[in-house]
């Protein structure tokens, strides 16, 4: 009887250690991120005025905004997105509608796994071989291809995730209708998910639009207003990662509020995604 | 997808059969999604192809020299990756080190132990977390981190390890708050939201029975944890870490702000540094001839490691799903 009090107590004592420790890391962890959430708002917040948005990157000592970086993001994401979103689509809807279990299939659908968690700084090499090295120039395209490279996977795995969430049944009666296959794929499954590919469109334009690496190599930088994508183009990221590294304190504090713009950003790409994700398994 | 073309006989008067309109775009339609899928294959392919081109120049000139040695040193055209393979190695490895039980930590308070209101908002932010640019961290790693590391981490440590001793190697640097192990706890709480949120996902596929079972024949907390819901998932929770380590072996700008971007082979914790991803981005544009090719050829060192880490994880995880 002692004995298994004791034993009692031991294992009550482990719990109690185990669940201090528990309660510790996480209280640790969540004032990591929010003293990295509260150092972006109050370094960033300050520099947030109609300037940024109106005006071009300055050189040290004068005044500027981010306009042609905020400009170059968006035309290399937009383009990027455009890519990804057809090929995306079109390869999730071939590994779920026509792959299958085949061999190939399950060759593309692992290595799209890992091509979506590759180092995003290879992608970049990877398009400086094979866009900007031959034609001799760093370019907007480059930088958007880039983008799209790493967006794709995203795109591939949701669309193939959703499709398959739809039932078999779904498909029997399209084709039992007469109806061609891929007229039931555009108008019975891709419209039956249309907020899952969206989310996933989504969720791919939130991870690139705050993706610096890839564009270091592939469109550069501009300190200049530009729409010609097939010059060097400059992109928020790589604004950020250039003015943070100089000594000024005024480029410095563009940086933060380049970076509060691309989390703010992001985090309401990401937010919307969640939320649309959400509405249909309610209904 | 059988065609249906034979028509029952009495009827085959009164219905015309025709072929429903779109049906030649079928195949058509099948090619586009295969070739998109090929596109993908051929993209990685691609990407170790053309690195494997791009960096030959400087894997012939040095040949298995080029993994050994230590020396980088654009000025004499002489290139060895043992510096930053091993940087790459070390700051991933005490990340993970750093972060895994930390991560652990979150997952079990969040399924296990937090009161039902907070546990979406709490699991919700950390998921958020997870998707904040590398860059954003890399700042903060800059300009606040390493000011506060360098005055109450790095100069106390210095300065209290007796000379000659394991610690005054181990501490041994310049105590500015950059280098090895800064650039590790940076990197430690850039995977954390993103390795807590993927644990913290498997922990809940457990079937509420498993738990309620191993609850209701009196095991504590914590032994549910360990003993129960743990092991069931634990391929993927290996999977779910190696994931974690892919990130950090590949990370570029969190670490290039903080590393401190020295070639030399790393001999203390608060020494200059670099990763083969930080030395790609600090010098691939401004470097021509051998010294590209060289980079390249890191480039391809690493995407052999992380692609062998990347391919274990998911083998892992896939694992975990069907099983």
């Amino acid at each position: 009887m002692a004995v298994s009090t004791r034993r009692i107590a031991a294992r009550k004592l482990s719990n109690l250690a185990f669940v201090g420790f528990c309660l510790l890391v996480t209280a640790i962890a969540l004032t990591a991120l929010a003293l990295i959430l509260y150092s972006l708002v109050s370094q960033g917040l300050g520099g947030l005025n109609l300037d940024i948005f109106t005006k071009d990157t300055p050189a040290a000592g004068t005044p500027g905004g981010l306009l042609n970086a905020i400009i170059g993001s968006v035309l290399m994401a937009g383009l990027g997105m455009v890519i990804a979103v057809v090929i995306g689509i079109l390869a999730g809807t071939w590994l779920a509608e026509y792959a299958g279990e085949s061999r190939y299939g399950v060759v593309v659908r692992f290595l799209n796994d890992v091509l979506l968690s590759a180092p995003s700084i290879l992608v970049g090499l990877f398009v400086y071989e094979i866009l900007v090295h031959p034609f001799g120039s760093f370019s907007g395209y480059a930088g958007a291809v880039a983008l799209a490279l790493l967006a794709a996977p995203v795109i591939t795995r949701t669309t193939e995730d959703v499709l398959k969430l739809q039932p078999i049944a779904l498909r029997e009666s399209g084709v039992a209708l007469g109806t061609p296959v891929w007229t039931v794929i555009r108008t019975i499954l891709w419209r039956g998910s249309t907020s899952g590919l969206l989310t996933g469109a989504l969720l791919a334009f939130a991870r690139i639009s705050g993706e610096t690496a890839p564009l270091l190599f592939t469109a550069l930088n501009n300190q200049f207003r530009s729409f010609d994508m097939s010059k060097p183009m400059a992109s928020l990221p790589v604004a950020i990662y250039q003015d943070a590294l100089t000594p000024y304190n005024d480029l410095n504090r563009l940086a933060w509020t380049g970076a509060l713009i691309i989390a703010a950003s992001v985090l309401t790409i990401t937010i919307a995604a969640r939320f649309l994700s959400k509405e249909p398994r309610r209904s | 997808m059988s065609t249906i073309d034979a028509p029952a006989p009495g009827l085959a008067k009164s219905i015309r059969r025709t072929t429903p309109r779109g049906k030649a775009i079928d195949p058509i339609f099948e090619g586009l999604c295969f070739a998109a899928a090929t596109a993908l294959l051929a993209a990685l392919g691609g990407v170790l192809i053309s690195l494997f081109i791009g960096g030959w120049p400087a894997l012939s000139k040095f040949g298995f020299g080029f993994l050994t040695g230590v020396t980088w040193d654009p000025v004499k055209d002489v290139y060895g990756a043992a510096g930053p393979m091993v940087g790459t190695l070390i700051t991933s490895a005490v990340a993970l080190a750093i972060s895994l039980p930390i991560a652990g930590g979150v997952a079990f308070f969040l399924v296990e132990l937090c009161p039902a209101p907070l546990r979406r908002p709490i699991g919700t932010a950390v998921e958020l977390l997870a998707g904040i640019p590398s860059i954003v961290y890399g700042m903060w790693g800059l300009f606040v981190f390493a000011p506060y590391f360098a005055a109450h981490v790095e100069t106390p440590l210095m300065t209290s390890a007796a000379p000659g001793s394991f610690a005054e190697q181990l501490f041994s640097g310049v105590p500015n708050g950059t280098g090895v192990l800064a650039a590790s706890i940076i990197l430690a709480i850039m995977i954390l939201p993103f390795m807590a949120a993927t644990l913290r996902e498997l922990l809940m596929t457990v079937p509420a029975q498993v738990r309620e079972s191993a609850y209701g024949l009196g095991a504590t907390t914590g032994e549910v944890v360990m003993k129960v819901t743990l092991p069931y998932v634990r391929r993927g929770a290996i999977g779910a870490v190696m994931l974690g380590l892919g990130r950090a072996l590949g990370e570029t700008m969190a670490v290039t702000f903080i590393i401190g971007n020295s070639h030399d082979f790393p001999t203390g914790l608060f020494v200059a540094g670099s990763t083969i991803a930080s030395t790609i981005a600090s010098e691939f544009n401004e470097a021509s001839g051998l010294q590209a090719s060289a980079l390249i050829a890191l480039g391809l060192v690493l995407f052999l490691i992380t692609f062998t880490v990347l391919a274990l994880a998911r083998l892992m995880l896939r694992t975990q799903v069907k099983g």
